[in-house]
């Protein structure tokens, strides 16, 4: 029970910042110009009267010399209007100022840039974690012998070299000097095919090694301390093996801290990376965000923003409430 | 009351019974060691911290100092000398095969060919000690091409009658040969895209043709195409020219007449002439008023070029200048803000945290990204205007970091002995929290003060790289630019653009942390003597 409650009030607290976020954002949004960028041989009516229609300027009229005037929705209202479309409708615009997209509905634009974002997360993941729990047990295991001393130099090397040159360092040795992948992943929606696979190694790479030094560098420092903790030398003395005493006690305690970390690494970088995407010249949503700010596309812009927000609160949240059910001893809100 | 029983003892018969049993306190043979001492010493026997450190002074006195050793600014820029790679003198003189201003490239024959007749007509050493490989089919030429002197001529250049004239006395001063030459039209190539091209001075094998093979004599070697007039009969195109001349004073004689080379040729406008490149930008940097601010003697580019002709060493230093004392003055307003901001909300506790908290943790839920983008929406896109952005964003963003680390300190501290007995004797609340308790806490602050400046050089890269914020602007740009460009100009063979940034970003941020994890050891006390 006091679990739930906790969970509850977790959950609302970061509702309440997501909405005063959202608000934010819209207000001030809201607060600029409206760019109204008519195409050759388009009729500016047709633009400002979409406009109106989604609520956001009313009272159009046309001046002397074709310059279009009209008055603004207090702004309140406006987000009334909007927010009533994204809940009643899932309706969240269309892309107006975006060339490329530009007529398209915004959410289909946006999921269907989702799934080379997610899945170069996904294969990151999957690579990163048992490569990097590696790591770290067998440093923590071997403390200051040389294995330990290798994987250190490793670790921080990695953690240091930051990713815009590890992704660049990647990008040139093996899609350039050898030649193995190509220089950006292939713009095609055959994800599983083996070429398009084959072009999105690369990012996967480039995204792994730094989660590799980081899971590293967090399962040694986790794992040697808990190996100093009496209740190993107990379960030695009551005559388990070494192994046993470290898959069964040492590694479990262990993972307390570091399985909830690794879920909210999961989660946050399932936004993606902007520097990786843009360096790899990947077709997902961190390319949509640059653009979207580019062109001000402000809806879209709205949309990315809340999106990105939730996942980083979302990532923070998954900590403080996986804890409190990894670990019975922790009975978070309990007096 | 006087004791009856008293047993009355002289003083001189009181004496040690062991004259070595002195019971003094000991003094210490040792000196005191104060915290900060302390941290000093832990902190130099961490060799690895030591290094980091040092290795920040040098970046810091390279980011200092690094506009002297270059006479250019990441303003300026010249396209003839776009990748031009990287040279250094000491290199280049003693004839090494590294950092001499070489690329080795792979080029047909009649490009090679090209190289060789440039070569053969300006002396200089184009390819390497005229070295060079031939693969099996004979198609490619392999060899080591100077990217300063292989400009050539680049295009027909038009410059004025006054210009052709001081050309020409700063020719018959120096002694340098700027100008050669020139082709008359009529036989110059007709493809378009070689007509311009002033470094095809020669005889072709096929002028109408898009090859630029030239023609070879009997002997195999170029043979020259100049416009070349009579001595007596000069033709009103050509200008008068009377300086150094690449034949003699006597021109040349063919079949029993003397003839002269014309060097230029009158067009709309001014002269057209053929002037070397590397002997013109001297001419031009040295001798006209417009560059005399500058020190630039010769083209000579210690980390090279950038795709569009930039001196590197200038962006990265000066990019690098900008991201330190930009950092640094960001670091020092988030230290600022935040340790006030901490010290109450721990200091006082209770509501008053509690509302302060939420305040934070709100305020650090917003994505830094959307921040940015929502300021720059506001700011308006020059340069001036990012660079504020950037500045009220890292410090929205950042100083909540500090405030948590102070407000941890002040409870752990607020409740010890000695902040009690500072209040009974009467101490008040603004005393205690910056005399009593604040420089307790110092070492973990200053640790993350440390690592504050790193990671916000590194954000500010970033986002140059992603263009999301652009600072170039006269002698201001941002190593996240020029790491963009190094992308670009990796498929152009030219990776030294990348390098160098790189190399810049990946020692700031490796000798950072190392030195910050020093420093968080080292103000570490319970660490103390753990490493003897």
């Amino acid at each position: 029970m006091y679990m739930f409650k906790y969970v509850m009030k977790r959950l609302g607290l970061m509702l309440f910042t997501f909405i005063i976020i959202f608000t934010m954002c819209f207000v001030l949004i809201k607060l600029l110009p409206i760019p109204v960028n008519v195409l050759p041989g388009q009729d500016p009516e047709i633009i400002y009267k979409t406009l109106e229609g989604r609520g956001w300027i009313t009272n159009i009229r046309e001046g002397a010399n074709g310059v279009w005037d009209y008055d603004r929705v207090p702004i309140l209202i406006q987000y009334g209007n909007y927010l009533k479309r994204i809940i009643l409708h899932g309706d969240f615009g269309i892309v107006t100022t975006y060339t490329e997209y530009r007529g398209h509905n915004i959410w289909e634009v946006f999921t269907s840039h989702m799934p080379p974002t997610v899945l170069i997360n996904i294969y990151s993941t999957l690579i990163g974690v048992p490569i990097g729990l590696g790591l770290g047990i067998l440093a923590a295991l071997k403390k200051n012998k040389w294995q330990d001393q290798v994987i250190n130099v490793f670790i921080i090397l990695l953690i240091s070299l930051p990713s815009v040159v590890l992704a660049l360092l990647l990008q040139y040795t093996i899609c350039f000097k050898l030649g193995w992948f190509p220089l950006t992943m292939l713009k095609s929606n055959a994800y599983f095919t083996w070429p398009v696979f084959k072009s999105m190694l690369p990012p996967v790479f480039a995204l792994c090694l730094g989660s590799i030094a980081g899971y590293a560098r967090y399962t040694r420092a986790e794992l040697s301390e808990v190996l100093t903790g009496e209740f190993m030398l107990l379960a030695r003395t009551k005559g388990l093996t070494k192994r046993q005493a470290i898959s069964r006690h040492a590694m479990r305690n262990s993972m307390v801290v570091i399985f909830p970390s690794i879920l909210s690494e999961f989660i946050s970088v399932l936004s993606g990376s902007l520097i990786i995407e843009k360096m790899f010249a990947i077709n997902g949503v961190g390319r949509l965000y640059l653009d979207s700010i580019n062109f001000q596309d402000y809806d879209f812009f709205m949309l990315l923003s809340g999106f990105y927000a939730l996942i980083g609160l979302a990532a923070g949240i998954v900590i403080d409430i996986s804890y409190g059910f990894i670990d019975p001893r922790i009975r978070m809100g309990a007096k | 009351m006087a004791n009856s029983n008293e047993i009355y003892i002289p003083a001189e018969k009181f004496r040690f019974t062991n004259r070595n049993d002195l019971q003094h306190d000991s003094k210490f043979s040792t000196k005191p060691v104060s915290y900060f001492q302390g941290a000093f010493r832990r902190f130099s026997k961490n060799k690895g911290a030591v290094v980091g450190g040092i290795v920040i002074c040098f970046l810091v006195i390279f980011a200092l100092l690094g506009p002297l050793f270059t006479p250019y600014t990441p303003a300026e820029y010249d396209q003839m000398y776009a990748y031009v790679s990287p040279r250094l003198n000491l290199f280049y003189e003693s004839g090494l095969d590294f950092w001499d201003g070489y690329k080795v490239v792979e080029n047909s024959y009649s490009l090679f060919l090209k190289d060789r007749a440039l070569a053969q007509e300006t002396g200089r050493e184009i390819i390497k000690r005229n070295e060079y490989e031939v693969s099996e089919d004979g198609s490619t030429y392999t060899y080591r091409y100077d990217t300063y002197f292989g400009v050539g001529f680049g295009k027909y250049k038009t410059i004025s009658p006054e210009e052709f004239l001081d050309i020409q006395r700063y020719q018959n001063e120096t002694g340098r040969q700027v100008l050669y030459p020139t082709v008359m039209v009529s036989k110059r190539p007709t493809v378009e895209k070689n007509k311009y091209d002033a470094n095809i001075y020669y005889v072709m094998v096929n002028p109408n043709g898009s090859k630029i093979t030239p023609k070879l004599d009997l002997n195999g070697n170029i043979i020259p195409n100049y416009w070349k007039y009579e001595a007596d009969s000069p033709s009103p195109l050509i200008p008068e020219y009377n300086s150094l001349r690449i034949e003699g004073e006597d021109g040349i004689w063919e079949n029993g007449k003397q003839y002269y080379y014309a060097y230029g040729r009158k067009i709309d406008g001014g002269i057209e002439v053929r002037a070397e490149y590397y002997e013109y930008y001297i001419y031009e940097h040295t001798q006209k008023a417009k560059y005399d601010y500058d020190d630039v003697t010769e083209p000579l580019f210690i980390f090279g070029t950038t795709n569009t002709g930039k001196d590197i060493l200038a962006c990265l230093s000066y990019g690098a200048r900008f991201s330190f004392i930009f950092a640094t003055v960001v670091a020092v307003t988030n230290f600022i803000v935040g340790v006030i901001w901490g010290s109450i909300a721990g200091y006082f506790g209770g509501k008053i945290d509690l509302a302060m908290e939420r305040f934070t943790e709100i305020l650090g839920a917003v994505p830094s990204m959307i921040i940015i983008s929502l300021l720059k929406y506001h700011m308006g896109p020059s340069p001036h205007a990012h660079m504020l952005v950037l500045f009220i964003a890292f410090f929205a963003t950042g100083w909540i970091g500090m405030a948590g680390r102070t407000r941890m300190q002040f409870y752990r501290f607020k409740n010890q002995e000695y902040v009690l007995a500072a209040r009974t004797l009467g101490a008040r609340d603004a005393r205690i929290m910056f005399k009593h308790i604040f420089p307790n806490g110092l070492g973990t602050i200053v640790t993350s003060f440390a690592l504050a400046i790193p990671s916000m050089i590194y954000s500010e890269t970033s986002l140059s790289y992603l263009e999301i914020i652009n600072l170039e602007a006269g002698s201001i740009t941002s190593v996240g630019t020029l790491i963009a460009q190094g992308k670009d100009a990796i498929v152009n063979h030219a990776s030294y653009v990348a390098l160098f940034p790189c190399l810049f970003l990946t020692l700031m941020m490796l000798s950072f942390n190392l030195f910050g994890n020093g420093l968080r050891d080292a103000f570490n006390p319970s660490l103390r003597g753990s490493e003897d």
